[in-house]
């Protein structure tokens, strides 16, 4: 415990106050530790706006959440005419709604723009670790709350969206059925489906959001930030002071610094409200302007923008991509046998263990798997950090060859994207499978391509012009 | 801390007690997981149901619903069963062997049914899950061939199938109508949803 404090005797009032509260909670520790006195490089750059967007968005849905509430009925037989009085009748409804759909979509934009900053810099790399897997549990969370979120509204592709993503868990072998019969409390997607998501997307899963987001920066600011030369500025401090010789107080500096990006992401947030809020049925999709249906399902459906680089991964998954996939493991573990360096039981055991798995890929579903690749194509973002041996952190510094890969692997996002919007074809399916290839090779094989080529020389402090 | 003597009865006392609350924080987990379950109400709509098939005429079609989906129960004439048969060139899956919507055992013969008489399937097209209309009238007619012996026409993609429920080759549905779980309680009664296996 910290010891007792007390005010000169010719303090302010204020100043009593504050001192009479610091004895009983730790306000000003607080306030210091992670604003006025929480020392960031001062070497940011326009990527490390999304940080602080992905906090303002998490207000922005909970608040409008809060007041959508107050007039949705989570009824199958309401929820749709519900959402359309909000959207008409309720002053201004109109507007709650649009932000909170809005909301949505730039959440997504914000963390994913947010994680391939990490993903340059190497902001995952130690002694980060931690801060990169409460980051990914943090997109694994918003994905579970945009998706039940989604059915709400209780249209068309509400209804079929989440009929098809249940049928998805209905593939695990043995307890598959099972278990769908469990996510929708009934024999199909229903009012008990309706309900039970509702009260995930309202209370359990932003609770479970909260939590994460307060340790993400607890974690944080434990370690302190990274940067775009990926330099610990902790090496370098000031003897005098102690501080970090390139650090600068996060309040007010970036705390100012950050009200820039506010006003240009709230300039392209309100343009999509108030100008394009459904942006051409990609925000809202024009399937959902109709009700639900069980007894008609739409002629294509599709998820939202933000779900499609991993549904295209799914819709990749067939008996072809199999065959291939069980080809490149034989290959791989032939490849491990002949030349690895490895002891002679550690050889066999991959054997063996590929044997096994090339077995069950045989066995069972290409639907099976196709979920298993969509669920892993998000896991293994949390074992990043692990799968780098680059030498350097950040992309500067790596290799000139490694921006072409990492531009590859974002067109390659892109097109995934894209392709899960279309409908299937029998082009687009290859273009797929190509993209899903090498998505996970992009992170599987991490561990070697990463130590590969020649590494530029990192500076002892960070690269900044004063301007 | 460590020169301190570990008092062996009370460590084995909180390990003994620790593993009963870890028991009963188990045994409150049931019944919150129970709630995810499909509740009485869901259940009893869930449920089998039993068609009274008496008043079917030979050519007529009733509809049941069954887990919120239309099941039809068609009286097909001597004459459909038979034309069933020749009928197998054109059919993408003329056995039902695909996996898909497996068929049950006792259905799974050239009439796609239990009796030739009585055909019973799931009214909903595989390929996108509409509900296909009743084409029963043979001989030609719009978006239907002129051979036509009698069967369904979906109208949403023009699938169309036969009067066993088996869908035509290079249609846009890949798999027959699915036959569902079914058995006779008596000649002029059908149990839909459970079979003698269940």
């Amino acid at each position: 415990m910290a010891e007792f404090k007390v005010a000169p005797p010719d303090a302010s009032a204020g100043e009593k106050l504050l001192t009479w509260v610091d004895n009983r909670f730790p306000a000003s520790k607080l306030y210091k530790e992670h604003l006025s006195e929480y020392y960031a490089p001062k070497n940011f750059n326009f990527w490390y706006f999304f940080g602080s967007l992905a906090l303002l968005v998490l207000v922005i849905q909970i608040v409008t959440g809060i007041f959508l509430v107050m007039h949705y009925k989570p009824d199958a037989a309401l929820a749709f005419a519900s959402v359309e009085y909000i959207m008409r009748d309720v002053p201004w409804g109109w507007l709650i709604r649009y932000m909170h759909s809005t909301g949505a979509s730039a959440f997504f934009v914000v963390v994913y723009l947010h994680m391939y900053r990490g993903l340059i810099y190497g902001s995952y790399r130690s002694p980060r670790e931690l801060v990169w897997v409460f980051g990914c549990a943090i997109f694994l969370a918003l994905m579970a709350e945009a998706f039940m979120g989604y059915l709400l509204p209780w249209g068309q592709m509400s209804f079929w969206g989440a009929q098809v993503i249940v049928n998805l868990f209905a593939a695990v072998p043995f307890v598959g059925p099972d278990l769908a019969l469990l996510i929708r409390g009934d024999f199909v997607v229903s009012d008990a489906t309706l309900n039970r998501f509702f009260s995930f997307h309202v209370i359990a899963v932003p609770l479970i959001l909260i939590g994460l987001v307060a340790a993400h920066i607890i974690a944080l600011h434990e370690v302190g930030s990274n940067n775009p030369d990926g330099v610990e500025i902790k090496a370098k401090k000031d003897p005098k002071t102690g501080h970090p010789l390139d650090g600068i107080p996060f309040h007010p500096y970036y705390s100012v610094h950050d009200l820039l990006g506010v006003t240009v992401f709230l300039m392209a947030f309100t343009g999509v409200i108030f100008f394009a809020p459904e942006f051409g049925g990609y925000f809202l999709e024009y399937n959902n302007f109709i009700p639900a249906d069980p007894f008609k399902t739409p002629p294509h459906i599709a998820p939202v923008w933000y779900f499609t680089p991993f549904y295209s991964m799914l819709r990749a998954t067939t008996d072809v991509m199999i065959n291939v996939l069980v080809g490149i493991i034989g290959l791989a573990a032939v490849v491990t046998f002949l030349k690895g360096n490895l002891p002679s039981k550690a050889k066999l055991a991959v054997l063996v263990g590929a044997v096994v798995v090339c077995g069950l890929l045989k066995t069972f579903d290409a639907k099976f798997w196709g979920v298993v690749v969509m669920g892993g194509a998000v896991i293994i973002l949390f074992f990043l950090p692990w799968l780098d041996r680059s030498p350097v952190k950040s992309i500067r510094y790596r290799p000139s060859w490694n921006k072409a890969l990492y531009a590859v692997f974002v067109v390659f996002f892109l097109v995934l994207g894209y392709l899960g919007i279309q409908p299937p074809s029998d082009i687009g399916t290859l273009v797929a499978q190509v993209g899903t290839l090498f998505y996970f090779g992009f992170f599987l094989l991490m561990p070697w391509w990463s130590q590969i080529g020649e590494f530029k020389p990192v500076p002892d402090r960070v690269t900044f012009k004063p301007h | 801390m460590s020169d301190q003597q570990v008092d062996q009865a009370k460590r084995t006392w909180l390990i003994a007690s620790g593993c009963a609350g870890a028991v009963g924080g188990l045994a409150t987990a049931v019944p919150f997981v129970s709630t995810f379950t499909p509740s009485e109400r869901a259940k009893a709509a869930g449920a089998s149901v039993s068609v009274d098939i008496s008043a079917l005429k030979p050519g007529e079609k009733l509809t049941v619903e069954w887990r919120g989906k239309p099941v039809w129960v068609v009286r097909r004439t001597p004459e459909q069963v038979a034309a069933l048969k020749t009928m197998d060139g054109q059919m993408a899956d003329p056995n039902s062997d695909r996996k898909a919507y497996p068929i049950p055992e006792y259905a799974h013969n050239n009439y796609r049914s239990i009796k030739p008489e009585y055909l019973v399937v799931i009214g909903i097209c595989t390929h996108l899950g509409c509900s296909p209309s009743d084409k029963f009238q043979a001989g030609p007619q719009p978006s239907l061939p002129d051979d036509w012996k009698g069967g369904f026409l979906c109208p949403c993609h023009g699938s169309t199938f036969d009067l066993a429920g088996r869908v035509f080759k290079n249609k846009p549905a890949p798999d027959n109508l699915e036959v569902p779980p079914h058995m006779y309680l008596s000649d002029t009664s059908i149990l839909i949803g459970e079979d003698k296996k269940a």
